[in-house]
């Protein structure tokens, strides 16, 4: 068990999955020579050369595209997007290729991919309207792609695993503010946590915030707040955007009859929408409440200034005064 | 006319055997392409997509490839060459029809979608040029393995004003991959002719940009076309990089059976694309080197007519899809 940051456990898990199968290479922006923007590929160059460790052109499209043609003619790429707000040039490649391969075959190609992605902003990220945005939904959106966001690094390296062992096209979005914040206890060896499956990041009895990625850790503050005052929050961790844990999210409803949904990303067509749909349609008789969500006004993306993001980000307080409002519904 | 066995084959440069090859393939392909359309005349075919005009460009470049070995990603005007790399009549056909056993997808794509992972034909879907990325994908995996092979990947000129084909060429160009990008230059993206389409008179007048050597054939030519596909098949293999070969070729039909080019093609025009059908071309070429003669140019006709109407009793008997299949192969199995 060694105790490592979100990217240095993305760093270390690619390179022993490299060690492991030599058909995983690396491609993307400055991942090379300088091991990413975020160093989150630092070493690789240097251990595995330039035909598994790629400095690509500056081009997003042409980055899945060759991972997409690679991945079918039986490689195992991992293309790294350097902020998922560059993603867009890709989308084609993602949306129109990479999640209709295998269906529009009939099972006779398949497209094994993993599109790497830092997403997520935050009052002291400084990353403004282009460096911070969650763009999560878009692909949660589609069938034929598999969506995951870790919220710790031992699932940072349970889910990489998986998805570069999965045999269809997963996009994996880091949370920049979760790379260097803290320090987790990571397993050694093949701990492969599976796409689909969420986790209950803190136990509760009256009342379920359903999460995922950086914002696990400002519900469970806020739910640590609530403690005091006898409130036990359960904090789900979805871990998986698509496909969701029905299963868990209907069973955690089911036993506290109170939900509230939160992301960071934009409210309005989010993952929370499709969470409160399952909710409401599969949990209606046991809820003590409307289903609430809260997530990211009508702002296209985070701004500049420290005031103007203030007013984007959630953080531990508007996540305690919702989960006060449900509470006490 | 008796055929002289002793006729030097040489005058066109490759053995009787191959040639006459190269003819049944752009018959086959003409022929099967017309069935096609009148198929979906008839109403039993939903959509047609036509290659005519296209033929030689494809057995060119088709009959310079070791077919099942080397890799090759098409656009939806293939049809031809895909028959040169070993698919059959009855496997469009059963496409066309939308039956469950069409080997590209199942019917679940629009016919002209060709894709057989046994044939090394890559699946391709309907966004303009987005495949041409994925062939320089094939061709960084190849040579990661030390394989000895090439990746031929196919578009319209109209494909060239993608910004996935820029990418693509100039990712090419830097790793120098064994890849030739054919562009079948038709003249027409639907109805946008080629002026407003690019600044420049070739396509391949962009291949120094990109680092590459760049050739323009005459389309209509299946030996020229085939000659400078071997250069740059020579090149790729001997890991001296990539080509941008353009065929310069006619569309003789509309861009498909939801288009009617008389209503933006000048009438003239349009008649005089007749006078550039190259079939008749290589036809004339074979009679003359005495290669063929009009019996034996009739056999052939004869044989490629049998195959694909026993091709479509086949297709016609064959069944759709069931529904409940529409919901296997989102996903695969874990391994």
């Amino acid at each position: 068990m060694a105790e490592l940051t979100l990217v240095e456990t993305v760093r270390t898990t690619l390179a022993e999955e490299m060690r492991r199968d030599d058909r995983v290479i690396v491609l993307g922006e400055d991942v090379g020579v300088k091991g990413g923007v975020f160093g989150a590929t630092q070493g690789l160059h240097q251990e595995f050369g330039d035909d598994r460790v790629i400095d690509s052109p500056l081009a997003e499209s042409g980055i899945v595209g060759v991972a997409i043609g690679a991945a079918m003619a039986g490689l195992r790429p991992v293309a790294e997007i350097q902020f998922v707000d560059f993603i867009p040039p890709a989308i084609d490649q993602l949306l129109s290729e990479a999640a209709k391969i295998r269906y529009r075959s009939n099972n006779d190609w398949s497209c094994p991919l993993v599109v790497r992605a830092p997403c997520g902003g935050g009052v002291h990220v400084h990353g403004a309207l282009y460096h911070s945005q969650s763009l999560e939904a878009i692909f949660a959106h589609v069938p034929g792609l598999k969506v995951v966001m870790p919220s710790t690094p031992a699932d940072a390296k349970g889910l990489l695993l998986a998805a570069m062992r999965d045999p269809d096209p997963v996009c994996y979005f880091e949370h920049k503010a979760l790379y260097r914040a803290f320090k987790g206890e990571v397993p050694e060896g093949d701990e492969v946590v599976p796409i689909g499956r969420g986790r209950i990041a803190r136990p509760g009895r009256d009342a379920t915030c359903i999460t995922y990625g950086a914002t696990v850790h400002e519900a469970v503050a806020a739910a640590l707040r609530l403690a005091p005052d006898g409130i036990e929050v359960e904090v789900v961790d979805l871990r998986t955007i698509r496909p969701l844990d029905r299963a868990l999210i209907v069973e955690s409803a089911r036993r506290t009859g109170k939900v509230l949904v939160a992301h960071e990303a934009n409210l309005v067509g989010g993952v929370g929408a499709e969470v409160a749909a399952i909710v409401a349609e599969e949990c209606f008789d046991a809820l003590d409440g409307p289903v609430m969500r809260i997530g990211g006004p009508e702002i296209p993306a985070i701004p500049f200034a420290e005031s103007l993001a203030a007013v984007y980000c959630l953080g531990p307080d508007r996540i305690e005064a919702a989960l006060r409002r449900l509470v006490a519904y | 006319m008796a055929l002289s066995e002793s006729a030097p084959p040489t005058s066109l440069g490759l053995d009787r055997e191959a040639l006459t090859s190269m003819y049944r393939h752009m018959l086959l392909g003409r022929l099967l392409d017309e069935r096609v359309i009148v198929l979906n005349r008839q109403g039993r075919a939903p959509f047609a997509i036509s290659g005519q005009g296209h033929e030689a460009a494809q057995v060119g470049v088709g009959h310079a490839l070791r077919a099942g070995q080397d890799w090759v990603v098409p656009y939806y005007r293939d049809l031809t060459l895909s028959l040169v790399l070993g698919m059959t009549p009855r496997d469009h056909l059963l496409a066309a029809l939308g039956r469950a056993a069409d080997p590209s997808s199942g019917a679940r794509q629009m016919p002209g979608h060709f894709s057989s992972r046994a044939h090394r034909i890559v699946t391709t879907g309907s966004s303009v040029a987005t495949q041409v990325l994925h062939a320089v994908g094939i061709a960084l995996a190849v040579r990661s393995r030390g394989e000895d092979l090439v990746v031929l990947t196919t578009c319209g000129e109209g494909g060239t004003s993608e910004g996935d084909f820029h990418e693509a060429l100039n990712w090419a160009g830097i790793h120098r991959l064994p890849v030739i990008f054919l562009v079948e230059n038709n003249h027409y993206a639907i109805s946008v002719p080629q002026a407003r389409q690019m600044a420049v008179e070739r396509v391949a007048e962009r291949a120094p940009g990109y680092g590459m050597p760049g050739m323009t054939v005459d389309g209509g030519d299946v030996l020229a076309v085939h000659r400078a596909m071997a250069e740059a098949v020579a090149r790729a293999r001997a890991g001296e990089g990539p080509t941008l070969l353009e065929a310069q070729c006619v569309r003789l039909q509309s861009h498909s059976s939801d288009d009617d080019q008389r209503r933006y093609r000048d009438p003239a025009d349009l008649l005089d694309l007749r006078q550039h059908d190259p079939l008749d071309r290589f036809r004339a070429e074979l009679e003359s080197a005495r290669v063929l003669d009009q019996a034996g140019a009739e056999a052939i006709r004869e044989a490629c007519r049998e195959e694909i109407d026993l091709a479509q009793a086949e297709a016609e008997a064959a069944p759709p899809p069931d529904p409940a299949t529409a919901f296997d192969h989102v996903y695969g199995e874990e391994r």
